[in-house]
C-alpha cells in the first residue's frame, strides 16, 4: 500500500473530445511523490491537454482522472494577464495563497528575479516572466508541481540553471513534477519517466526505452533518436564518492 | 443649508460609495460594464413589482435582478449567441417589460425620472437603515470570497488548477452585483448605477499600480463623488444621480492629468 500513498495524480485511459474532435485519447500515466514524469510530442499532440486533464481543469473527459492533492503548483504554457489589473510581482506572488514575505523573497531568488519583486508584471521581459511564473508555483511549497514549457524565452544559460533547479526542488520538496518540454537533452537527463505523445500515447518509460522505441524514432527522426544514444553513453557510469567512476 | 433630507441622501450615498468602489474594480477588470448595465435595466421590473405587491423596493430588485442573472448563465449554456447579444436581449427587453407594466398600473403614480436617474428626496430612515445592513454585508462576502475571484481574474486555469473553485466565486460576485444594485436604485437610479460602479474605479485604476490601491482609490473616488454630486445637487436643484456620475467625471479627468505626468517622466 505505501506505493499507493505516493501517488498523486492518476490518469486511467483519459481523453477529451471537444466538437466531436479528440484533443488526446487513452492517456494513461501517473506521478509520484519525487518523481518527475516528462510529456515530449510534436505541436498539437495533446501535451497541454493532458496537463489540464492532470490538473482537473477540463471537468467533461472520457476515462478517469484523479487528483489526490490540493497543494498544486502549476505553470502554464500560455498566460495572458490582462492589463487593466494593476499587478505587480509581489502581487502576483501570492495570488493563489498568501505566503510570508520570506517564501516570496527565497522563491524569487531561486529564480534570479528577487530584483523584479516591486515591478509591474506587464513591464517584465518574456523571460523574466516567466522566472516569476516558476518562482510563483514553487514558492508555496507544492507537492504536486505541473510545468509546461517552464523555460520558453529564458536565455540559454538560464534555461540549464532553471532545469537543474526544477531537479533540486523535486528531490528537496519530494514533489511530484509533471513536466513537459520540447527540448530532448533536458528530458533524458532529469526524467525517471517519458511518456511521448501524438494524440494518444505513442509510447512511454524510462528514457532509454522511449529512445530505442521504434514510433518514437519515427515521429522524431533519427537526430533525435541520436541525441538519446549520446545521452545513453552519458549514463552508462556512476561517480561514487572518492571520484572513482564505477560502471553500471 | 443642511436641510434632513440632506443629511438621508449623504449617509445613504456614503454607504453607497463605500460598496461601488471595490465592486467597481472588479466590473472593470473582469469586463463586465454591460452586464452591470444588464441587470441595471432590469431593476425596473424589480420596482414595477413592489409597487403593484407594495412590498420592498431594495428587495424584489435584488430578487429580479438575480433572476435575470441566473436567465443569463443558462442562455449562455442554451444558445450559441454571443455574450453582449445575450446582455443587450435581456437589458431592453426587461426595460421594455417592465415600462409596459408601468403604462397597466395606471392606479399608481410613477415618477420615472427618479427611478431613472435617481431622487434624493425618496430617501427614507428605512433605505438608510437597508444600505448600512447590506452595504457591509456586501463587502464581508466579497472579502471572503476575494482570493479565487481575484486570481480567476487573473487567469481562471491557474486558479482552476490549484483548487481555489472560481466558478462559486463567480456566481457568488453576480448576486453581490444584484445586491448593490437594489440597495443604490433609488439613489443613484437604474441607469446611471454601471456609471457609479466604474467611473471611481477607472479614475482609480489611472493612479494606482497594485490592485489594492486601486480598490483604496476607488472607494475615496466613489465618497468624494458622492460628496460634491449632492452639494451640487442641493445648490444648483439638480437630480442626485446625474450629479453624482458628473463629479466622478470630473475626479476621472483629473486623474487623466496625473497619467499625462508620468508619461512625461517616462520620456
Amino acid at each position: 500500500m505505501s506505493s499507493n500513498q505516493n501517488i498523486l495524480v492518476k490518469l486511467k485511459q483519459a481523453g477529451l473530445r471537444i466538437n466531436n474532435k479528440w484533443l488526446v485519447k487513452d492517456v494513461s500515466l501517473q506521478i509520484e511523490k519525487g518523481k518527475i514524469v516528462t510529456l515530449i510530442g510534436p505541436n498539437g499532440s495533446g501535451k497541454s491537454t493532458t496537463a489540464k486533464i492532470a490538473l482537473g481543469i477540463y471537468k467533461k473527459i472520457n476515462g478517469e482522472a484523479n487528483k489526490y492533492t490540493n497543494k498544486v503548483g502549476y505553470v502554464p504554457q500560455k498566460i495572458s494577464i490582462d492589463w487593466t489589473l494593476p499587478l505587480r510581482v509581489s502581487d502576483f506572488m501570492v495570488l493563489t495563497e498568501n505566503l510570508k514575505e520570506e517564501a516570496i523573497n527565497d522563491a524569487l531568488s531561486l529564480t534570479g528575479v528577487l530584483h523584479l519583486k516591486d515591478k509591474n508584471l506587464g513591464d517584465l521581459s518574456g523571460g523574466e516572466f516567466q522566472r516569476v511564473l516558476l518562482a510563483r508555483a514553487i514558492s508555496k511549497k507544492p507537492e504536486l508541481l505541473v510545468l509546461d514549457e517552464p523555460v520558453q524565452g529564458v536565455d540559454f544559460t538560464g534555461e540549464i540553471a532553471l532545469y537543474e533547479l526544477i531537479k533540486k526542488i523535486s528531490d528537496e520538496l519530494n514533489c511530484g513534477i509533471l513536466l513537459i518540454s520540447h527540448d530532448l537533452h533536458t528530458v533524458m537527463s532529469a526524467t525517471d519517466h517519458v511518456v511521448c505523445l501524438n494524440g494518444h500515447v505513442c509510447c512511454s518509460g524510462s528514457p532509454i526505452e522511449v529512445a530505442k522505441n521504434n514510433e518514437y524514432k519515427a515521429l522524431f527522426g533519427e537526430q533525435a533518436s541520436q541525441i538519446l544514444s549520446r545521452y545513453e553513453h552519458r549514463h552508462d557510469h556512476i561517480h561514487t564518492n572518492e571520484g572513482k567512476i564505477k560502471k553500471n | 443649508m443642511l436641510d434632513d433630507f440632506f443629511i438621508r441622501a449623504l449617509i445613504a450615498g456614503l454607504g453607497i460609495a463605500i460598496v461601488t468602489g471595490p465592486l467597481g474594480c472588479f466590473v472593470i477588470w473582469r469586463r463586465l460594464s454591460y452586464f452591470g448595465d444588464t441587470l441595471a435595466h432590469s431593476a425596473l421590473l424589480g420596482v414595477t413589482l413592489a409597487y403593484t405587491l407594495e412590498f420592498n423596493i431594495a428587495i424584489s430588485v435584488f430578487i429580479i435582478s438575480s433572476l435575470i442573472a441566473l436567465i443569463l448563465i443558462d442562455l449562455q449554456k442554451r444558445t450559441n449567441l454571443p455574450g453582449d447579444a445575450l446582455l443587450g436581449l435581456l437589458a431592453h427587453s426587461s426595460l421594455a417589460v417592465g415600462l409596459v407594466v408601468i403604462g397597466f398600473l395606471t392606479f399608481i403614480r410613477f415618477d420615472i425620472m427618479g427611478l431613472l436617474f435617481g431622487d434624493i428626496l425618496a430617501v427614507t430612515t428605512d433605505d438608510i437603515f437597508i444600505i448600512w445592513i447590506g452595504g457591509p454585508l456586501i463587502l464581508i462576502i466579497l472579502k471572503l470570497i476575494w482570493k479565487p475571484l481575484f486570481a480567476s481574474t487573473v487567469n481562471y486555469e491557474l486558479a482552476e488548477a490549484e483548487g481555489l473553485n472560481p466558478d462559486r466565486a463567480k456566481a457568488i460576485f453576480t448576486i453581490l452585483m444584484a445586491g448593490i444594485i437594489a440597495i443604490s436604485i433609488k439613489m443613484v437610479g437604474l441607469l446611471l448605477i454601471t456609471g457609479m460602479l466604474i467611473i471611481p474605479a477607472a479614475m482609480a485604476r489611472n493612479i494606482s499600480s497594485s490592485p489594492q490601491m486601486m480598490v483604496i482609490y476607488s472607494v475615496i473616488g466613489g465618497l468624494l463623488s458622492v460628496i460634491l454630486g449632492l452639494l451640487t445637487s442641493l445648490e444648483f436643484n439638480t437630480a442626485s444621480g446625474p450629479s453624482i456620475i458628473a463629479a466622478a467625471l470630473f475626479l476621472f479627468i483629473l486623474s487623466l492629468l496625473k497619467i499625462k505626468q508620468s508619461i512625461k517622466l517616462k520620456n
